[in-house]
């Protein structure tokens, strides 16, 4: 099975910049692939190479059989673009600018489908203009799958959201690739790489840091994390192992401990909470995150940064 | 996959549909580019109506000449003035970046794009011909019509092209307005627009040179009852054409479709920017 995207030794440059310092990754058919990275580590250089908005300086890019930048009016067919910050004519309604949109493409979706999967029924003949800032971005969303892309460039989807609508915006994202549209979703949101993605790609100073699936990713970190506040001046009877975190204020420790073995670790503290008569106070214990992933690999991402 | 892409016709179609619903529902675009100069040609009426303009032919009532010279100014706001404010707006803003992420050929967007100013243009002249006629005693000579046409499309896509050029130099979408004004409304007062010049000083003559001047003059040469028929100026029109090629080109070379303003992030915009300090 030929690849949706293969990157091979990509390099991007803008006078000074080198953004993009020799990236290879593949994306296979069906996939959703989640490139991560803080602002910066190369991300956006990389898709718009892959769009075809921008010449790489050297190494080679396949994207969906095509080169991107010379794939024309054929490629993007194909390809649907949600991008980051890019508005939609304010006068027109959301049924137009889908019409007027859609209307380019050889396949375009049946409009009322695309407003019924963004959940925008009510909205449809509504001005752009007067949308809220969460039901636009669905019209982005709607605008990228309007013209039915076998690939879709999904930049920073819930950026700038709150919890609420970040979790239906998720949804929406899964309703739209059930199909089996390719994604390569951009995010510096790690929980939503984790949501979304079936592949992962961590990007630092143009390089690729790590790379496996969510699970791969989360199993290079086998700790769990246990978190709990007390009093301060209890901390001398809970004899902490030397790698916990404590911060202490205002008379009271706010502890972090990440551990192999959190039935052991938790057993000794709850016993002797119990035995002097305190409270574990917001006691938790949780899996780790990506997040906790992109910290533990901060020493490589700062290594890399120095060559 | 096996299907084929709308034709060209049908996809120019939806683009002027598209570009005039936009247009139409701007109440600023529409009242600056149809309404001011209907505006004008009321009150200029109200306050010259029955005086005379002094040309080397001879006396010709005010009506007559400023009819021509709004009509042509109307011409010159749809596209020109029109093309440099929404340009910057449609590219800071990411709209153009976002047709650009479609299949629609950009040849066919920005030919849509310049084909509904020419129509507004058109629907602006005409209303100043009939309100001309109707309520002010104009009169249209028939043989001196073709001329009239002809000087209308010469200058109508003379100055979208200069706008499409001109748009390509504004710098953000803020600055757009001001360039639109500056480079249109101190140069009307020297062309015949608000005023008849009847005897400029010497240092105006380089507005003869200028687009706008040459346009309007044209355009009011073929309502002079002192120009005999077909009132043709080749002169005027090669210089408003010689514009229309400069900005064909520097559109050409400048136009972008990406945001001009570092409005995100990623080195990409604000390189850019850079280069074109240099530049």
């Amino acid at each position: 099975m030929t690849a949706a995207i293969s990157v091979d030794n990509l390099h991007v440059r803008y006078g000074d910049v080198h953004a993009v310092r020799g990236l290879s990754f593949e994306v296979q058919p069906g996939q959703v692939y989640g490139l991560l990275g803080h602002n910066g580590a190369g991300k956006t250089s990389t898709v718009e190479v892959l769009e075809g908005h921008r010449t790489a300086a050297s190494g080679s890019v396949a994207v969906l059989g095509s080169e991107p930048a010379t794939g024309g009016r054929a490629f993007r067919d194909r390809i649907g673009i949600v991008l980051q910050s890019s508005a939609v004519e304010r006068a027109l309604t959301v049924r137009e600018a889908l019409q007027f949109y859609g209307g380019c493409y050889r396949n375009p979706r049946p409009i009322h489908e695309a407003i019924e999967m963004a959940g925008l029924t009510d909205k449809a003949d509504a001005r752009v203009g007067t949308l809220s800032g969460g039901q636009t971005r669905r019209l982005d969303l709607a605008l990228g799958i309007v013209g039915q892309p076998e690939l879709l460039f999904l930049d920073e989807p819930t950026t700038g959201f709150d919890p609420a609508a970040r979790r239906q915006m998720w949804d929406l994202v899964k309703l739209m690739c059930a199909g089996g549209t390719t994604v390569l979703l951009t995010t510096h949101y790690l929980d939503e790489a984790e949501q979304l993605a079936d592949r992962v790609g961590v990007m630092a100073n143009g390089h690729m840091v790590t790379e496996g699936t969510p699970e791969e990713l989360l199993a290079s970190t086998p700790d769990t994390t246990i978190s709990f506040v007390v009093p301060a001046s209890q901390l001398g009877v809970l004899s902490l192992p030397a790698d916990a975190l404590i911060a202490e204020a205002d008379g009271r420790a706010s502890i972090r401990l990440d551990t192999p073995a959190p039935t052991q670790v938790l057993a000794g503290v709850t016993a002797i909470a119990v035995q002097n008569g305190f409270e574990l106070d917001g006691l938790a214990v949780r899996k780790p995150t990506l997040e906790d992933v992109f910290l533990r690999l901060g020493d490589r991402v700062e290594s890399v940064g120095e060559q | 996959m096996s299907s084929r892409f709308p034709a060209a016709p049908k996809l120019l179609g939806a683009q002027l549909k598209y570009q005039l619903l936009t247009f139409v529902r701007s109440p600023v675009a529409v009242f600056f580019t149809l309404g001011l100069p209907i505006f004008m040609l009321v009150l200029f009426n109200a306050l010259f109506g029955g005086a005379t303009v002094e040309t080397p032919g001879g006396d010709w009532s005010v009506q007559q000449f400023y009819t021509g010279g709004l009509a042509a100014f109307t011409a010159v706001s749809a596209t020109y003035t029109n093309l440099v404010n929404v340009v910057p707006i449609r590219r800071d803003s990411g709209i153009l970046k976002r047709w650009r992420s479609t299949p629609m050929p950009l040849s066919i967007y920005l030919g849509g794009w310049v084909t509904a100013a020419v129509l507004i243009a058109f629907g602006g002249v005409i209303l100043q011909l009939l309100l001309g006629v109707f309520a002010y005693d104009l009169s249209i000579d028939v043989a001196k019509v073709p001329a009239m046409i002809v000087t209308f499309i010469v200058g109508v896509v003379s100055f979208a092209a200069l706008g499409l050029g001109v748009a390509s130099l504004v710098p953000n979408q803020d600055s757009a307005p001001a360039v639109a004004n500056a480079t249109i409304l101190p140069l009307a007062f020297v062309s015949d627009v608000f005023i008849p010049l009847e005897d400029p000083p010497a240092w105006l003559d380089f507005a003869n040179y200028l687009p706008l001047k040459s346009f309007v003059n044209a355009f009011q040469d073929t309502l002079n009852p002192f120009v005999d028929a077909p009132a043709f100026d080749l002169t005027k029109l090669a210089i408003v054409s010689a514009w229309g090629v400069f900005g064909f080109v520097l559109a050409r070379s400048k136009f972008s479709w990406e945001p001009s303003v570092t409005s995100g992030t990623g080195p990409s915009r604000r390189s850019r920017r850079r280069r074109h300090a240099k530049a």
